[in-house]
């Protein structure tokens, strides 16, 4: 379970990426659409850089969801990104499993350098299946 | 506390942040916080008067941290490390925080949230400041040759300025010659001069040229690499299609517009004699002597304005060209057949600066200007005579309803984004909710993308006419000078390092690496990783697989990133 009690607005942090997600996400904001200020991005240069412990710190520290917005086959750094974020975001699974939080507290989603519309419905989508989960 | 000296500016951005976020009470909630030792708010944190505050505060308070709350990264980094740069301070403990793309535009509708999210955003941002470190960047060699998409009179021009400078140019174009619309085109405004003597003219001044190579029948499928070294992939679609490889250091997006076409019944679109602007201009081009339809001597011609654009429910935007292109039709309309009279149906008419005075002649010459309402637009039907009527009010004449006989109906269309799905795939520009390609910033970088070295000009980025696309051409030739001239690119030194204490040479940070970066090193008799930072491109790859956690990304280290983890999830009790 967290060591930290889960607020009344859910709190997600999203990983993004400098050059692919990051610019999407700005894009949402430029074309005022909205979504939860629950919602806080750390941005990195790319998503197979995330450690599975920042995942699991988030989350036992209060945070009740991660999402990685992905950069998909977009990637300027690696053609295998996506195989590797998803290697990532299991083994934070895993370890959160076997600290009792749901994996499912995790999503990741290729999220492009003008996915304005599809982050602002997948993070929003996300928060709302986080009410479904218990642990 | 570490010892750290760190300033803190929060900015309005003129209300786009203070609108919705209390920028005071962000202040109030960070200036205790550990190693601040200035906080300031600042209407505009990118103004000149506040960067040399900036530089002021970091020698007065002799300050090794800098956290700047305004605008999205991607807008002012380099403005800031500048500051860093002027003040004595190394850019790298510069911190931005974006405050705007991220919090006040998105959450306008929810103000106290936004500013609870500021607080949050900025106490990370310093939390991550504490943990900087100074750096050097690392400079590149840069491939000194830029490829423009796209050779209308835009990307002509700036082929042109671009090799005269030295650089070498890939001029690729979709269609099987050059020019564009332009080329299309007879005489334009202001100057007179025929649109396909100016593209024949740019034309024989690109061959001119050695360091320009023409690709027609030609479009780019695929982009790799980065900025200042960028591996593009060529489409020719001769009867053998063949892709070709290019490598250049920057790319300029010259690749226009097209016109809005009504739909059938739209204004009386259909009806023969109803014609859209581009393509009354090419009859008029066509035009020996007297003006004629389908044989038939015209004597009155009706002009509506604003069809398709400035609409509720469709383009909102107005193409901002068409007025003076219509003036100027009339105005040529009038040369070739003196006694054609010619009615102006307007909401409103914008032939801005120089092209007001073609408004006053074209007064003068006899057309009629009538000022539609916007809630009744005229109406085109062909009468039981054939001719054409078009029934409008103007509201110049208190309203009065007006039943006008036309020869030919001149719909006054604007611009519309063109279609590119390839293109669009292959960059991933992001184009604004009109559907033309985003610049960073109208005002401050109005011809670079979100992608780096990667430029747009002309009508690709929003309506204009020929001169003003000329000039942003040349705009996106200086930016690509300003990239490629110097020969090397400066790249972050953001890149992955090794404990080597920690190591202990499992080597699958080796393996990983698709960039031969990391390699075996001896170090106290002992085997460790070793990475080139010349080779490393700085993608973190590495650091998740090892298993000892020896290897970190410089700039986001796994202290930064767990302390802003920290920061960011409190909820502030200011």
């Amino acid at each position: 379970m967290t060591d930290m009690p889960r607020t009344a607005t859910p709190r997600v942090l999203v990983f993004s990426t400098n050059s692919i997600s990051d610019p999407g996400i700005d894009l949402a904001g430029s074309r005022h659409m909205h979504y939860s200020p629950g919602v806080v991005v750390i941005s990195l240069p790319c998503a197979s850089g995330i450690q599975p412990g920042w995942i699991v710190h988030a989350l036992q520290h209060g945070f009740d969801g991660v999402f990685i917005a992905a950069d998909g086959d977009e990637c300027a750094y690696l053609s295998d990104c996506s195989s590797r974020s998803a290697a990532i975001v299991q083994a934070a699974q895993k370890a959160l499993s076997e600290r009792g939080i749901a994996a499912s507290r995790v999503k990741m989603a290729a999220i492009c350098s003008v996915c304005a519309e599809p982050f602002t419905r997948q993070v929003t989508e996300f928060i709302e299946s986080l009410a479904q989960v218990v642990v | 506390m570490n010892g750290r000296r760190i300033g803190v500016f929060v900015c309005h951005c003129g209300g786009n942040i203070s609108d919705y976020v209390d920028v005071a009470k962000v202040r109030e909630a960070v200036r205790d916080e550990p190693d601040v030792v200035v906080a300031e708010t600042t209407i505009f944190a990118c103004a000149d008067a506040t960067q040399q505050d900036m530089v002021q505060a970091i020698r007065d308070q002799r300050l090794d941290g800098l956290v700047v709350a305004s605008c999205s990264p991607k807008l002012h980094t380099f403005t800031f490390r500048g500051v860093a740069k002027r003040a004595g301070m190394n850019p790298y403990l510069y911190t931005q925080v974006n405050i705007r793309e991220q919090d006040s535009w998105a959450h306008t509708d929810d103000p106290a949230g936004a500013t609870e999210k500021a607080i949050q955003l900025v106490r990370a941002g310093i939390a991550r400041t504490r943990l900087s470190l100074p750096l050097d960047p690392i400079e590149v060699e840069t491939t000194p040759k830029t490829m423009v998409i796209g050779a209308g009179i835009t990307g002509l021009r700036a082929a042109i300025g671009l090799a005269d400078i030295g650089l070498g140019v890939y001029l690729i174009e979709r269609e099987p010659q050059l020019g564009g619309w332009v080329a299309r085109f007879g005489a334009m405004y202001p100057h007179q001069r025929k649109g396909w003597e100016l593209v024949d003219q740019l034309a024989a001044q690109v061959r001119r040229r050695p360091l320009i190579t023409v690709f027609t029948s030609a479009e780019l499928t695929a982009k790799s690499g980065s900025f200042g070294n960028y591996r593009t992939e060529v489409r020719i679609n001769r009867e053998v299609p063949e892709t070709i490889q290019l490598d250049v250091g920057s790319i300029v997006v010259s690749t226009g517009f097209e016109t809005y076409e009504p739909a059938v019944g739209e204004y009386g679109y259909g009806i023969d004699g109803v014609l859209t602007l581009p393509e009354f201009k090419a009859l008029l081009d066509s035009s020996k002597g007297e003006l004629s339809y389908n044989g038939r001597k015209v004597s009155t011609v009706a002009y509506i304005y604003c069809v398709g654009s400035r609409q509720p429910d469709g383009n909102a935007y107005c193409s901002r060209y068409c007025c003076a292109a219509t003036v100027h039709a009339s105005l040529e309309v009038a040369r070739l057949s003196a006694g054609v009279q010619q009615y102006h149906l307007y909401r409103d008419i914008r032939t801005y600066g120089k092209y007001e005075l073609m408004y006053t002649e074209s007064r003068e010459r006899g057309s009629v200007y009538m000022k539609f309402p916007e809630e009744a637009p005229p109406a085109v039907a062909r009468g039981a005579d054939g001719r054409l009527t078009v029934t409008t009010r103007d509201l110049l004449t208190e309203g009065a309803e007006l039943t006008i006989p036309a020869d030919l109906v001149v719909l006054v269309t604007g611009m519309v984004p063109r279609k590119n799905e390839t293109l669009m795939g292959v960059l991933k520009l992001p184009v604004g909710s009109d559907g033309f390609f985003n610049e960073i910033h109208p005002k401050l970088r109005p011809v670079e993308t979100v992608v780096d070295g990667v430029l747009i000009a002309g009508t690709c980025q929003g309506p204009k006419n020929s001169s003003e696309s000329v000039a942003s051409g040349l705009a996106a030739v200086t930016q690509s000078a300003a990239i490629l001239k110097k020969g090397v690119a400066e790249l972050d030194p953001l890149v992955a390092t090794v404990d080597a204490g920690a190591c202990e040479w499992c080597g699958r940070c080796e393996e990983t690496c698709p960039y031969a970066a990391v390699s075996r090193a001896h170090s106290d008799g002992r085997d460790v990783a070793q990475i080139d930072p010349a080779v490393c491109k700085g993608c973190g790859g590495c650091a998740p697989l090892c298993p000892e956690g020896a290897i970190d990304l410089r700039g986001y280290t796994d202290a930064q990133i767990r302390a802003m983890i920290d920061r960011l999830v409190e909820v502030s009790t200011a």
